[in-house]
């Protein structure tokens, strides 16, 4: 769960209060202790002026974007003063799970909630909490209506996924007999259709264009991805290109490429910019993938929580916290930059 | 009467007591039974008929009191032991496992085994003598059901009380306890139990039997224990006591010690 | 004599309905499968592929061993919601071991399946011991072995394993395809079981205890033993299939397994085996894996969405578990 990351940053800073390092790492125990749903919260001991709480609700904690994100907001809490309570719905679509984390942070006396919410399900607590002079910033992906929530924070999923539609239609621009294939996250997936939407876009392309050969739900996991590319290539062995929603996908994708050997006259691009995903695009299974920055999303995030806490000012409108397509193959027309930056940006 | 007396009990019990929380179920019950007898157990609901049966065939383990099997003391801690002493019942609903056959029904918990080497490590059974021995043992108590291999949801009610008796006939080396093992009969199937109750009898085993049914009772029983309050009070056959003064034990409109009180 | 004629008189008619019934919830699965692969041939010309077919087998292996272990515990009128979870716990065990602490990947192997054991004996005590609810007690440990899972992985996916534990990965030829090693341990291991259930004394008691818990008990069957051996067999399953899943994706995914339960649980029903316990067979379970394999292939195929394919499988239960329960009506 990453508390020794987080105690080494503690260290790091030095001649810091003292009550701050021990609340870093009960939070950490606390975190694993309700991993899961509901929230948790960092034990404000003799804290002399009254500190500012802050929220924190990822869709899931079994995800590695959402525990990094996680990681960002904790070591940003820490620098600022502030105590950070967090929770976590059970699974991608847990609304119920989220609002009962918004709800009781509420209760608990939080300034400022961040939260990334699963679906329209979290709107009316997210409009209630806002009512009761809550600040609400939604992180990674809009609330529904967008101005539900006071702000948000977060890619532009449709730019993500343009940037790789585009990077693909160069990178095959003058070859003929192009099979897509398109591995979605599940049905209902909000994050999940702006970036198909976006990778059609780039590519130039729309859903039922002849191209498309095959689209598959691989859970944004490896394993089912994996089973979905076997089925998609039995249906058409000639798949060339693939979007794919996430790295895991992608790898899922590219293991099932391997076992038909086929793995290298095709084209994976991704979205994400996980560390282990940059590590696929270096080692070329992956020709390209958009980066997309968590830590950053949760550092803005808290801290616009605690400017709201302390100086009464409240953010708002689309802030976009960048993307930026990862590439060891640089196309023309298409501005990339390499797995070195990518490995250093990387976010888990 | 002396000459039952004289005789050493197959079955005894001495003062058994079994609380379930507040409630009392037997409060210093006795019990006898003589070999070659059928003792019917009777009583009103509640007296405590179910929770005696239960404590002679290791189904519970009485509180305080003593059971003797022919003299000796026993400690049932579970049915197993009871069993192993010889002691068959045959519970009212619980005795088959409806989705097995009947051949695996006699057998349950017995099963036997093939003598060769891969009976012996892999405990794999003897699945053609088990037919044979059961359809044997069906044979001698002259209940005609089709196969062996049938599955005992496949058989009538009667049909299948056939088989949990002659599954406690054919292990029993002492004694069978029968817990209303007409209960849930018609006429004509009650009359082939009963018939078949007689058949273990001349064979040598003792049966008891508890029942409400009172004309059943007295026509098939050699002596009738009967029970009230946790307690036996009094012995009694049908030719010392009417239907109606047995009745009236049961209730408590009667208090009289029965004549064969032993 | 007479009482030899009266007995004949009963128990025809019933006997006739129950075996009729018993034949259809026997067969029906078999029946299903040869729709399914007859509709599916039909319709798309690389169905009947022998490489198709071999991916089949590949891809339903996992959940194959898995449905065994659930089987023997729906025999018993329980329910495992823990296996896909634990499996998962497993497959992070024995890749973390051997890849990031360096452990002799034999020893990873043994420690990973163990752990998936401890599981299984955990669930098996608190289901005989402290008598609690299958369903209850395997939702406990099913969250469990998640936390577990994703606090040991540190969500990250282990890769670079050494050859032993991605043994039952590798294929060979056969007839004219590919087979993967694991498919066929998932088919041997579904063999053992059936034999061990059909043929020797502790597998009929398996039967017995879950079809009538009391009468079981009161004829002497140990039933809480029973019990714990299944609860435990189920586990040990859990970590072989831990085991074919880190061969056949290659990777300990902490993400793996988390609708293996009800995928499992989805293959035995649709195998004929009784929710209620007591009824059903490992090689229905077997049928019914593929099935289900069959229907996400075949679907995929003819390019049918996926929500559709949701929908279909849900179908497919309530058929089975209608058909389970018409047999049982009949018989009443």
């Amino acid at each position: 769960m990453g508390s020794s990351g987080l105690r080494r940053t503690i260290e790091g800073i030095g001649g810091r209060p003292r009550w701050r390092l021990s609340a870093g790492a009960f939070s950490a125990v606390a975190v694993l202790v309700t991993a899961g749903c509901g929230s948790s919260a960092t034990p404000a001991a003799s804290a002399s002026p009254k500190p500012v709480i802050i929220g924190l609700i990822t869709k899931t904690d079994a995800n590695p974007f959402f525990v990094k994100m996680r990681q960002g907001a904790e070591r940003e809490a820490l620098l600022k003063g502030a105590v950070l309570m967090t929770g976590a719905g059970k699974d991608s679509s847990d609304a119920a799970g989220e609002v009962t984390a918004l709800e009781n942070m509420v209760s608990a006396g939080a300034k400022a909630i961040l939260i990334t919410p699963d679906s329209a399900g979290v709107t009316a607590a997210v409009k209630k909490a806002r009512s009761q002079g809550v600040l609400v910033i939604a992180l990674d992906s809009p609330t529904d209506p967008v101005d539900a929530a006071d702000a948000l924070f977060a890619t532009d999923n449709k730019k993500a996924g343009q940037l790789i539609g585009q990077y693909a239609k160069a990178a095959e621009a003058g070859k003929t007999g192009i099979k897509i294939a398109l591995f979605d996250e599940a049905p209902g997936s909000t994050v999940g259709k702006l970036r198909h939407d976006g990778f059609l876009l780039g590519y130039g392309i729309a859903d039922g264009d002849p191209q498309i050969v095959c689209v598959a739900n691989g859970g944004g996991n490896q394993t089912d991805s994996q089973t979905q590319m076997e089925n998609c290539l039995t249906k058409d062995p000639g798949i060339n290109v693939v979007y794919t929603i996430n790295e895991p996908s992608a790898f899922g994708v590219y293991k099932a490429l391997q076992n038909r050997g086929k793995q290298n006259g095709v084209l994976i691009v991704s979205v994400d910019g996980g560390c282990t995903g940059v590590g696929g695009v270096k080692d070329g299974r992956i020709a390209a993938t958009s980066q997309q920055y968590p830590l950053n999303m949760a550092k803005l995030g808290v801290d616009a929580g605690v400017d709201f806490a302390l100086n009464g000012k409240r953010v708002s409108g689309y802030t976009d916290t960048g993307v930026t397509l990862i590439s060891d193959k640089p196309v023309s027309g298409v501005d990339s930059k390499d797995t070195t930056f990518g490995l250093a940006n990387c976010w888990g | 009467m002396s000459a039952v007396a004289a005789r050493v009990p197959v079955l005894e019990a001495r003062g058994l007591v079994k609380h379930y929380g507040v409630v009392t179920a037997l409060d210093g019950a006795d019990f006898d039974l003589y070999p070659g007898e059928i003792l019917a157990l009777i009583g009103d609901n509640g007296a405590g008929k179910s929770t005696l049966i239960k404590a002679l065939s290791g189904a519970i383990v009485p509180d305080r009191g003593e059971i003797f099997l022919n003299g000796t003391p026993v400690h049932f801690r579970n049915p197993l032991e009871a069993r192993r002493n010889g002691i068959e019942t045959v519970y009212q609903d619980l005795a088959l496992a409806p989705a097995l056959d009947i051949a695996e029904n006699l057998f349950l918990g017995r099963e036997l085994r093939r003598r060769d080497i891969i009976g012996i490590v892999l405990r794999v059974t003897d699945r053609p003598r088990m037919l044979r021995e059961a359809r044997a043992h069906i044979a001698d108590l002259k209940i005609n059901v089709g196969s062996m291999k049938q599955s005992v949801e496949t058989l009538s009610g009667g049909q299948r009380q056939g088989v949990a008796v002659a599954r406690a006939a054919a292990f029993a080396s002492r004694v069978v306890i029968m817990d209303e093992p007409t209960a849930a009969l018609g006429v004509r199937e009650s009359g082939m139990v009963l018939d078949l109750i007689r058949e273990v009898r001349a064979r040598g085993t003792p049966v008891v039997l508890i029942s409400h049914n009172m004309p059943q009772v007295f026509e098939i029983a050699d002596r009738l224990h009967v029970m009230r309050l946790g307690r036996r009070v009094a012995t009694i056959t049908p030719a010392s006591h009417s239907m109606t003064e047995a009745v009236a034990l049961m209730t408590g409109a009667a208090s009289s010690q029965g004549p064969t009180k032993g | 004599m007479l009482a030899r004629l009266r007995w004949t008189e009963f128990g025809r008619d019933p006997g006739a309905a129950i075996a009729r019934a018993r034949l259809i919830s026997t067969l029906g699965p078999l029946i299903a499968l040869l729709l399914a692969s007859i509709f599916f041939s039909i319709r798309t010309d690389r169905f009947l592929t022998t490489e198709n077919l071999s991916l089949i087998t590949q891809q339903v292996a996992v959940v194959g061993v898995l449905a065994i272990g659930q089987t023997l515990i729906i025999l018993t009128a329980g329910v495992d919601l823990s296996c896909g979870a634990v499996m998962a716990f497993g497959t992070i065990v024995m890749t973390k071991l051997a890849v990031t602490h360096g452990v002799n990947p034999f020893l990873a192997i043994a420690l990973g399946i163990g752990v998936c054991l401890g599981f299984g004996v955990l669930n098996g005590l608190l289901v005989t011991v402290l008598r609690l609810p299958p369903f209850i007690v395997t939702l406990g440990t099913l969250n469990i072995a998640f936390a577990l899972t994703h606090i040991t992985s540190n969500e990250e996916t282990i890769a670079n394993l050494p050859d032993p534990v991605v043994f039952f990965g590798n294929t060979f030829r056969f007839a004219g395809t590919t087979i993967t090693y694991g498919s066929v341990l998932a088919v041997a291991l579904t063999l053992i079981t059936w034999f061990v259930l059909t043929k020797t004394v502790g597998g009929r008691h398996v039967y017995a205890t879950g079809n009538n818990p009391d009468a079981a008990r009161l004829a002497g069957v140990r039933t809480r033993r029973v019990l714990l051996a299944v609860y435990a067999t189920a586990g040990l399953l859990y970590g072989i299939a831990a085991l074919v899943l880190v061969g056949r994706t290659g990777v300990g995914d902490p993400q793996a397994g988390q609708s293996a339960n009800l995928d499992s649980i989805t293959a035995v029903v649709v195998g004929g085996t009784s929710l209620f316990g007591g009824r059903g067979s490992v090689l229905g379970t077997l049928v019914g894996t593929l099935i289900v394999g069959i229907f996400r292939n075949g679907l995929q195929l003819l390019g049918v969405a996926a929500i559709y394919q949701f929908l279909i499988t849900g179908v497919l239960v309530i058929l089975a578990v209608a058909v389970d329960q018409l047999s049982r009506r009949r018989q009443a």
